[in-house]
């Protein structure tokens, strides 16, 4: 790996990828500087504004961003009329921010006695590869007449084993996923979004995260978690386009109709307990995941990628028990972020992983995986403390187009 | 829906941009016909000499010269206060020249020694054509507005009267029973009242509200303070007698300065949506009344205040922007249904105690607030356009 040019390393480079030798400069520069980046991901310009039209909503096989605010939200009005519009508004503000445009008639040089339409903190940033992704929770179809369009696939999710669940940070009838290279356009798209939201939805809960832990880009380096091992190794990639049919879009066979071109989300608010991680021997923790430290390579061999010998793994070693071969194949796209929301009034970090899955199923998904992971040794460190479930609608075809039309045209 | 396009560009932003273009186009001499279009204006530092009080409309020039020893501004205002025109940072002993485009009517040229404060005022009137007042129902609003401001000041008077004199007996419990009642009106038309700076850290200043260096045992008085006693010592001292006799000086001297405010259409509507930001930051969050927990009845008063400023708006923010007052309208009922369940009889303000409200009940009630909050933050565009 070459240590090359000029630059000095970015934050986010030494942050991310610790001693695996330093990936420089592009992503704090903004992206202009074309960099020889060995083990980088190849990833466009940190800066720029990622498409928000297509068949499938973006965020979910886009490049993963850096940074994440995740909001869930309830819905306060009856009328319908009125979530619908606020879909559309929505809409229309979320194709403008993630092309680097202010909302509405922007942050200043309107009528001077009125607030202005925009909140102005993202004033001067580049789009950042925002992305917006929407998402329906289960409850939101005990509402506006929905029972008979809720998909099969999204069920509530079972109890699992050492769940600790905050009501007040689980569940929402829709949420918001907002991804951006730069934190500040993140929490500008929700806070803009929760804003013109007022009357119709309120946020329930939401979630900002820090830095990446799951790439889908191939020949990526594999972000860190905070327990400082790759994870995550062979996660679905944005250009395996087989795989992401097989295991992350809704088909048009799956039913409702509505789906077809979605995605079911997963997030799962897990803390980590960091001082107790880091007084594990290190023999301890590189066997409680079945990797290496270093490299992250499977237990005895050489490569982080190469193809792990499950078997040569501890039996409830993570990497063992989250493998495809040991679900029946479950396979799912990861999007997760670390988090550190403070202290926990106990001198500990209030510190661990948003999980965030994206799949085609979540009964063939997350949940066959996360049974398996009932005998997970990492348990003992980790507790999931929040949850909720969300069927992601297909993409916002064009400028016409809205956030679920196809749910809300086909049913009335 | 939030307004958007250049519809919503209100009349203030036109003048002024109006004015702007005048001002970079306006520097060649005029001829020797648009004097009477040229005002000349001498500033010191306690005065503001204008050369006339009529001039015709349409294109106006100030001549300004500051002969005071101050940095100053000038302004043309509209009666409400409205900028037309400014210059800023006109130094002493210098000269400088502004235009503007005015249409018919009164007008005010400020000027601002210091560049602090309301400034020294002259009335002055651009004639001819049809003078472009305000609308009508704007100032019939203002002089609905201004009697309401007034009459909550006198209706509160005999009810802090009871107040004070329950404290000045000794009685407790009847000072308690009569502490809420005697903040309504105060609360209903708070930012009017908070507008008089000087009497509101008298009587409606929180312990922590209190400035640097001020000592609480001597320098807190007015409701919270007697409050805090009430409640939280449950007895009366003569300190507190003597302080119960202050609050009623203070709320007379309120009295007889309310009628005096400064209301417009504009400050109206802010008025409404600040009532709505004191409800947000102060009673749901129970820290308004932290002893008495009595936070829902300021909340009803703070709402009532916000909803008579909103209806007596109404009728032109409904031409201006439809949509807005229905939201509004919507929503105020909405607030004033949740806030229904927590009194058993709707003709009384007899409120549960806000300790007794929970966690999820609190989070409806911000809920609803911030659902009004917001369209209520435009509505003061929508009148003023």
């Amino acid at each position: 790996m070459t240590e090359s040019t000029s630059q000095a390393p970015s934050r986010r480079s030494l942050l991310g990828w610790g001693g695996a030798g330093l990936a420089l400069g592009a992503a704090a520069a903004g992206g202009a500087a074309a960099v020889a980046r060995t083990g980088d991901e190849p990833r466009s310009d940190a800066g720029a504004a990622v498409e928000f039209h297509g068949p499938h909503q973006a965020g979910i096989a886009t490049p993963v961003q850096d940074r994440l605010h995740f909001a869930a939200f309830d819905v306060t009005t009856e009328d319908r009329a009125a979530f619908v519009e606020l879909l559309k508004e929505w809409t229309v503000a979320a194709r403008r921010m993630t092309a680097g445009r202010a909302v509405g008639d922007g942050a200043y040089g309107g009528p001077a006695e009125a607030p202005p339409d925009d909140t102005g903190e993202a004033l001067g940033l580049k789009p950042s590869r925002l992305t917006l992704t929407v998402g329906f929770g289960p409850s939101l179809f005990g509402r506006f007449g929905l029972a008979g369009q809720r998909p099969d696939a999204l069920v509530e999710l079972p109890k699992f084993a050492g769940d600790n669940l905050d009501r007040d940070r689980s569940g929402g009838d829709l949420c918001v996923q907002a991804c951006a290279d730069d934190p500040q356009v993140a929490v500008h798209a929700i806070r803009n979004l929760a804003r013109i939201g007022f009357g119709r939805v309120v946020v329930r809960w939401s979630q900002l995260g820090f830095g990446k832990t799951s790439s889908t880009t191939p020949d990526a380096q594999t972000p860190r978690n905070l327990f400082g091992f790759k994870d995550g190794t062979r996660n679905i990639s944005g250009t395996e386009k087989d795989r992401l049919e097989k295991f992350v879009w809704a088909g048009e066979k799956d039913g409702p109709a509505w789906m077809a071109g979605g995605s079911y989300l997963v997030a799962r608010r897990i803390r980590m307990h960091i001082e107790t991680w880091d007084r594990t021997s290190l023999q301890e923790q590189e066997d409680i995941f079945g990797r290496d430290k270093g490299e992250g390579a499977p237990v005895g061999k050489a490569k982080e990628r190469d193809e792990p010998f499950l078997k040569a793994m501890k039996p409830d070693a993570h990497v063992r028990l989250a493998h495809p071969d040991t679900n029946a194949g479950a396979t799912i796209l990861r999007r997760g972020y670390s988090f550190t929301d403070g202290t926990d009034g106990l001198g500990r970090l209030d510190a661990g992983l948003f999980f965030l899955a994206f799949q085609r199923d979540p009964r063939t998904g997350f949940i066959p995986i996360q049974r398996s992971l009932a005998r997970d040794s990492l348990n003992e460190y980790i507790q999931h403390v929040g949850s909720a479930v969300f069927a992601v609608p297909p993409g916002v075809r064009d400028q016409d187009d809205w956030w679920g039309r196809t749910l809300f045209s086909e049913e009335a | 829906m939030r307004s958007a396009g250049p519809a919503g560009l209100s009349l203030v932003t036109a003048v002024a941009t109006a004015a702007v273009l005048a001002a970079v186009s306006g520097c060649t001499e005029k001829g020797a016909g648009d004097d009477d279009r040229v005002v000349t204006v001498t500033a010191t530092d306690d005065s503001c000499e204008v050369s006339t009080k009529e001039f015709p409309a349409g294109h106006v020039e100030l001549a300004i010269e500051n002969k005071g020893s101050k940095v100053t501004e000038v302004y043309i205002l509209f009666p409400d206060d409205r900028v037309v025109t400014e210059r800023e940072n006109i130094g002493p002993g210098t000269k400088q020249r502004v235009t503007a485009e005015v249409k018919p009517g009164d007008y005010r040229i400020a000027c601002k020694p210091g560049m602090r404060g309301k400034g020294i005022r002259q009335d002055v009137r651009a004639t001819g054509g049809k003078a472009a007042q305000r609308d009508p129902r704007l100032d019939k609003a203002v002089a609905a507005y201004r009697a309401y401001v007034q009459a909550q000041a006198d209706e509160t008077l005999p009810k802090a009267r009871e107040f004070a004199k329950a404290v000045e007996d000794g009685d407790v419990e009847a000072a308690k029973k009569a502490y809420a009642p005697s903040r309504i009106g105060w609360e209903r038309t708070e930012p009017v009242a908070e507008s008089f700076g000087d009497i509101d850290p008298k009587v409606d200043v929180r312990e922590d509200g209190l400035e640097d260096g001020q000592d609480p045992a001597t320098d807190w008085t007015g409701w919270h303070r007697l409050e805090k006693a009430l409640w939280q010592d449950g007895k009366i001292g003569d300190r507190e007698k003597e302080l119960a006799g202050r609050l009623i000086t203070d709320l007379e001297d309120w009295q007889k300065r309310v009628g005096t405010a400064d209301i417009t259409p504009t400050s109206m509507a802010n008025g409404a949506k600040e009532l709505l930001d004191e409800v947000a930051t102060g009673k749901v969050t129970g820290e308004e009344e932290r002893y008495s927990h009595t936070d829902l009845v300021d909340f009803k008063a703070n709402v009532e205040g916000a909803e008579t400023s909103y209806a007596l708006l109404q009728p032109v923010a409904r031409e201006n922007d439809p949509a807005l007052v229905k939201e509004l309208d919507r929503q105020f009922a909405a607030l004033g249904t949740l806030l229904d369940r927590y009194r058993p009889d709707t003709t009384s303000y007899d409120f549960v105690s806000y300790d007794k409200v929970g966690k999820a009940d609190r989070k409806e009630l911000s809920d609803a607030v911030n659902a009004l909050a917001e369209p209520l933050s435009r509505l003061a565009a929508a009148v003023a356009k």
